[in-house]
């Protein structure tokens, strides 16, 4: 916690945290969204989860996150999992409109970290996602993609060990969407952090992570394994027969 | 009775201070356009009030309207001179200024606390709210009656009708402001760890206050509406009661000196709310200025 704020180390030495899904369910009144599912996901590990709209990925990732609580089954943690340690980005940046940039990256760092110190690893943070130069700014006057590099700020600030991506790139436009995915990853393989990405785009799962599960029908229809070297060549051969193969998977349901 | 030695003084007028805004403008030379236009665009709002000042105390001057109806601007002007003079306005200025001030903050601050517990918890809101709506559809003024009967014409009278007379715009907007506060920032702020205070203070009060602004502007407006109504019939000082005296002595001028001074009173609250608005609500895009 009193580790000098320098550009490097505005968190401590962050490792994953690994999450274990037991017999999960969730039900809306009659309507079972997820059904039984059962997953272990080691720390530090990238999960991308991919599935039809509707099929209950993002209520998975609000159950993982302690937004929703579960009908049945139940997730155990293999450590703490306060507010600090399990961060969320939404698929909305979210951010107070009434609060300067350099202000919204400090509402996520831990109550603990007062004055001075607050600010200098919130301006480490804005540096870190490329924004240090706009601290001073009201969120209005920034594009879509620098609103959701703020969030991003954000949800990185306190140095968690589990960062749930609720499609966070899902309204950004085909080329910032490209360089988020960039910097996610690169400050992924600095912090070790566990990731859990939901997203409607197979290819950004690719992109980004070791392992793709396949949601249908409230149940986990492929659990697939991604070991290509990184960064990944976009449009390689390899990636696009294992695109080919998860969306053949999710027409032939 | 320094009213009535104020109508003495009515007839040799010099000419009114505004009439001059409008001669300043034409006579810039069209060479530097930019200054030019600055200076257009700020006076533009009196060119037309002082246009009518020239009208009326041209058709004064000539006759065509006559003293006794409506005194010429200029004689208005001196009546205010020497009101000042004599300190009396400043006296009822104050004494108006004051209990407009009261008013407002006892009825603004109560509604504040109903329109935030209200918004925040339901219980509060399921026990009061009925009760309020039902208080709000009386007529406040039909109160007066009863209110003179209670308090006599004493400060509380007026106290009390101000109060519950800018209640009602500050609770209902701040109800509304606190109720539409975007719900994803809400959850976001709960995820993110913060405190109920805190929570409040971050996220739920600064997105209420825009809506809190436009009652209290709403508010203000009633404030004055309230004062100048129980001032005319209940009070022994201040600028309600100046202008009824004037009335019972003919002083048509002082009259219209009153009515004049609580449109410029009224302008003056508007423009520190807007001051106020601008200060507080500087993240709000409507209130950026372009050139930054």
């Amino acid at each position: 916690m009193t580790a000098a704020p320098s550009p490097a180390s505005f968190v401590t030495p962050a490792h994953g945290l690994g999450v274990r899904l037991e017999h999960l369910g969730k039900q809306f009144g009659a309507k079972r969204v997820l059904d039984h599912i059962d997953l272990a996901i080691p720390a530090g590990q990238f999960v991308a989860i991919v599935g039809k709209s509707g099929c209950g990925k993002s209520t998975l990732l609000r159950l993982v996150s302690g937004l929703d609580e579960p009908s049945s089954g139940r997730i155990v943690f293999d450590g703490a999992h306060d507010g600090e340690a399990l961060r969320i980005m939404f698929q909305e940046p979210r951010l107070l409109p009434w609060a300067r940039v350099l202000s919204n990256a400090e509402v996520g760092l831990p109550a603990s970290v007062k004055g001075e110190q607050r600010h200098a690893r919130a301006h480490a943070i804005l540096a870190e996602v490329g924004l240090a130069d706009r601290a001073g700014e009201w969120p209005s006057v920034l594009s879509g993609g620098q609103k959701q590099r703020v969030a991003l700020a954000r949800a990185l600030a306190s140095g968690p060990r589990l960062l749930a991506l609720d499609e966070p790139l899902g309204a950004l436009d085909a080329l910032t969407r490209i360089e988020m995915q960039s910097l996610i990853e690169r400050i992924w393989l600095e912090q070790r952090f566990t990731a859990i990405l939901v997203t409607h785009d197979v290819s950004e799962a690719l992109a980004l992570a070791d392992r793709v599960l396949l949601i249908d029908g409230g149940r986990v229809a492929l659990d697939l394994d991604v070991p290509l070297p990184r960064p990944r060549q976009r449009g390689s051969a390899e990636l696009a027969r294992l695109e080919g193969r998860i969306l053949d998977q999710l027409f032939a349901a | 009775m320094s009213l009535a030695e104020l109508d003495s003084n009515v007839a040799a007028a010099p000419a009114p201070a505004p009439a001059e805004a409008p001669g300043r403008a034409s006579g810039k030379p069209a060479a530097r356009r930019p200054r030019f236009a600055a200076v257009e665009s700020r006076i533009a709002g009196w060119v037309l009030p002082a246009l009518l000042i020239l009208g009326w105390e041209y058709l004064s001057e000539t006759g065509f309207i006559a003293a006794n109806v409506l005194p010429a601007p200029s004689a208005v002007a001196l009546a205010g001179w020497n009101a000042i003079k004599s300190g009396e306005l400043f006296h009822h200025m104050g004494v108006s200024s004051l209990r407009a001030l009261a008013g407002l903050a006892v009825g603004g601050v109560i509604g504040l606390v109903f329109g935030i517990a209200n918004g925040l918890w339901a219980l509060s809101y399921r026990y009061t709210d009925t009760t309020l709506q039902m208080v709000r559809n009386v007529p406040h003024l039909a109160l007066i009656p009863l209110v003179i009967l209670w308090f006599g014409i004493d400060e509380e009278a007026k106290l009390f009708l101000v109060a519950l007379g800018v209640f009602f715009p500050i609770y209902i907007n701040t109800l509304h402001g606190v109720r539409t506060v975007d719900p994803q920032l809400i959850e976001m702020g709960r995820v993110y760890g913060m405190s109920r205070l805190t929570l409040f203070r971050r996220v739920i009060l600064p997105g209420a206050l825009p809506s809190i602004f436009v009652g209290l502007r709403f508010a203000l407006g009633i404030m004055w509406l309230t004062l100048i109504v129980a001032e005319t019939i209940a009070a022994s000082s201040g600028l309600g009661y100046m202008a009824m005296q004037a009335r019972e002595f003919l002083l048509v001028d002082i009259v219209v000196l009153a009515i004049l001074i609580y449109a410029l009173l009224g302008k003056l609250a508007d423009v520190l709310t807007r001051w106020l608005e601008r200060a507080c609500l500087q993240w709000h895009p409507a209130f950026q200025t372009p050139a930054e």
